[in-house]
């Protein structure tokens, strides 16, 4: 009976983390970053009702004016609505930012478990490679893929995904390394548990936590990154409204008009700003030995 | 520690030699022939297989890897395949305007984060602790893009104060420092904001300790333990991170070469890959992939001779 209890132990630590959200509203950055974090969701969620116009609409004779009562954010070269692309853009960062983390998260948990797990030359050799992959800076990487892919909005993910799974596969790993040394898994193992049980029963469960919260702080990352892709002309192809793309659109008609650079610009810092206080927050509410963990 | 740098020296190597295997297979995993996606739909059949001898593509991938790790041991770049010039004089050329661009942003970022650390954590708690936090978290939230584009808008464009684009007037070093200023400050954004806080927090963790309180008690000036005593030890765990720095602005320096129209790696390889020119991709990101290498190395080392306690090679990881 005691011996269950203490493999049920992860799990019932991480349900009772679930009603967090009145510490982390405890941190006046907190509060701000959960309001800015909200208002996002509701941009993403309401994004029909929230924007006057579609995304696409041209209205050619009022291009590139400044904010007024038909257009409150101004309009970009080809007279569209910025409030409106602005609002659509949301959707499209979370829906690039979402799978891609996604992606990384779960190929990182399966090299970190293999390596870690099995350990010797396997995880020798996972080192090298991942050490190889990380050499390359992210935006480098992505852009030689996505040169070969061609740039669409699935090939982006995969990119991302690619790029963002040798840190989480790290992370991963390095729980792995300090979980497996337990005392219950020993015991486990000398049940006749297989490998795979414990893996996926014992270890995982103790180590999803971190990762989960490297996850959380990871979608803004994601979601600067993409736009940052889609500024460059190889993320998501216009008329798609990403914040990247209002930007390069702005760039190419800076000296006419300040307007799109700075609301899509402005958007995206304070959005990552939102993300990054609700993360920062919440992982030194769940998790305060974790703060410092990721300095860069 | 020879044991250590010899160790590191045979991995910086195999690293570059994995990177090389990668860039070569990635273009046959990849759907789609390189030679024909650069020269476009309408491209007659020889000039697509005098293209595709060019980049050695005619021959069996495992000959291609061959060619490729031999190229990296002769440190042979080849030749661009389209202008046929050389590609370490185009990489020669570069290479300088991005490291004294990531050097400036560097010590850019220090001159201004490390100050703004250091108050943080001598007042904690205060409210201009509060409003340091909040900048240096919003600094770190500016993308290095957004960061070039709003000073561009303000500064060149609007207020006219500021050279926008290229590198100034050739061998006028005033007018290069001019045109430099901008740049250097887009990529330094972000670190002003990651130096401030980490500064901050170990500043914090330094200044519990008991010789910080024993020099406060034998009558120091604050400034003389702030500055002399606490950040000689504080300073320690930045040293660690500024080899991921030297990645991270490689890669801020893609968008602010690009945004600010200045010679440099980032713009050759970005230029490359939108000409689907692929050596020159692949001898670009096998030298930014070194400097990555190379900077971790020498962050280190650094690390190990400002605190002799550190003992390299005996945690591994």
């Amino acid at each position: 009976m005691q011996y269950q209890a203490r493999v049920t132990r992860p799990y019932q630590r991480i349900l009772n983390r679930i009603p967090i959200l009145g510490d982390v509203l405890q941190q006046p950055l907190g509060v701000l970053g959960f309001l800015i974090v909200l208002a996002f969701m509701l941009m993403v969620l309401l994004a029909p009702l929230l924007a006057p116009y579609g995304y696409a609409e041209q209205d050619i004779p009022s291009m590139l004016q400044g904010p007024s009562r038909a257009h409150w954010l101004g309009t970009d070269h080809l007279g569209r609505d910025l409030w409106s692309r602005i609002v659509y853009g949301a959707r499209i960062a979370l829906s690039v930012a979402v799978p891609a983390v996604l992606i990384a998260l779960s190929g990182g948990i399966l090299v970190g478990l293999i390596a870690g797990y099995v350990g010797g030359a396997v995880d020798d050799v996972t080192l090298v490679i991942l050490d190889s992959i990380q050499a390359f800076p992210a935006v480098i990487l992505a852009l030689t893929i996505l040169a070969l892919l061609g740039p669409s909005l699935i090939n982006v993910i995969i990119v991302i995904g690619l790029a963002w799974t040798p840190g989480y596969a790290r992370v991963a790993r390095a729980q792995v390394l300090t979980t497996k040394q337990n005392q219950y898994i020993e015991v486990e193992r000398s049940l006749g548990a297989s490998q795979a049980r414990i893996l996926g029963f014992h270890i995982l469960p103790n180590i999803i936590s971190p990762l989960l919260i490297l996850a959380a702080m990871d979608l803004p990352v994601v979601i600067t990154f993409e736009a940052g892709l889609s500024f460059l002309g190889l993320g998501v192809r216009p008329p798609t409204p990403s914040w990247g793309v209002i930007l390069s659109d702005g760039f190419s008609f800076i000296r006419q008009s300040p307007w799109p650079i700075t609301w899509a610009g402005l958007t995206l810092i304070i959005t990552t700003l939102g993300f990054t206080l609700f993360g920062e927050t919440l992982r030194d509410v769940l998790d305060p030995a974790l703060s410092g963990t990721r300095g860069a | 520690m020879r044991t250590y740098l010899v160790k590191r020296m045979l991995m910086t190597i195999l690293v570059l030699v994995l990177v090389t295997v990668y860039l070569t297979l990635l273009i046959h995993i990849v759907p789609g022939d390189p030679a024909k996606s650069l020269l476009g739909p309408r491209a007659n059949p020889d000039l697509i297989a005098k293209v595709r001898a060019a980049m050695d593509l005619d021959k069996p991938v495992l000959e291609q890897l061959g060619l490729a790790l031999w190229s990296l041991a002769r440190l042979d770049m080849g030749n661009d395949i389209f202008t046929g010039r050389s590609i370490s004089e185009l990489v020669g050329a570069a290479l300088p305007h991005t490291l004294i661009l990531a050097w400036t942003s560097l010590s850019l970022a220090a001159l201004l984060g490390i100050p703004l650390g250091v108050y943080s954590a001598t007042h904690p708690d205060s409210w201009l602790d509060l409003v340091t936090a909040v900048i240096s978290i919003s600094f770190i939230t500016i993308p290095s893009y957004v960061g070039g584009l709003f000073l561009l808008l303000i500064f060149a464009v609007q207020l006219k104060v500021m050279p926008a684009i290229g590198l100034g007037e050739e061998g006028n070093i005033l007018d290069y420092v001019k045109h430099l200023i901008l740049p250097a400050t887009a990529l330094a954004i972000t670190w002003v904001g990651y130096l401030a806080r980490l500064v901050r927090a170990s500043m914090l963790e330094v200044l519990n300790q008991t010789y910080i309180r024993a020099s406060m008690a034998a009558g120091l000036s604050r400034r003389q333990v702030f500055y002399k005593y606490a950040l000689k030890n504080a300073i320690i765990p930045t040293v660690a991170i500024l080899g991921i720095g030297v990645g991270n602005l490689m890669a801020g320096a893609v968008f602010v070469e690009l945004i600010f129209t200045r010679p440099g790696m980032g713009s050759l390889i970005y230029n490359a890959i939108q000409a689907r020119n692929y050596p020159v991709v692949r001898a670009g990101v096998l030298v930014v992939a070194f400097l990555f290498v190379a900077a971790n190395l020498l962050a280190d080392l650094l690390y190990t001779y400002l605190d002799p306690r550190i003992q390299l090679g005996k945690v591994r990881g």
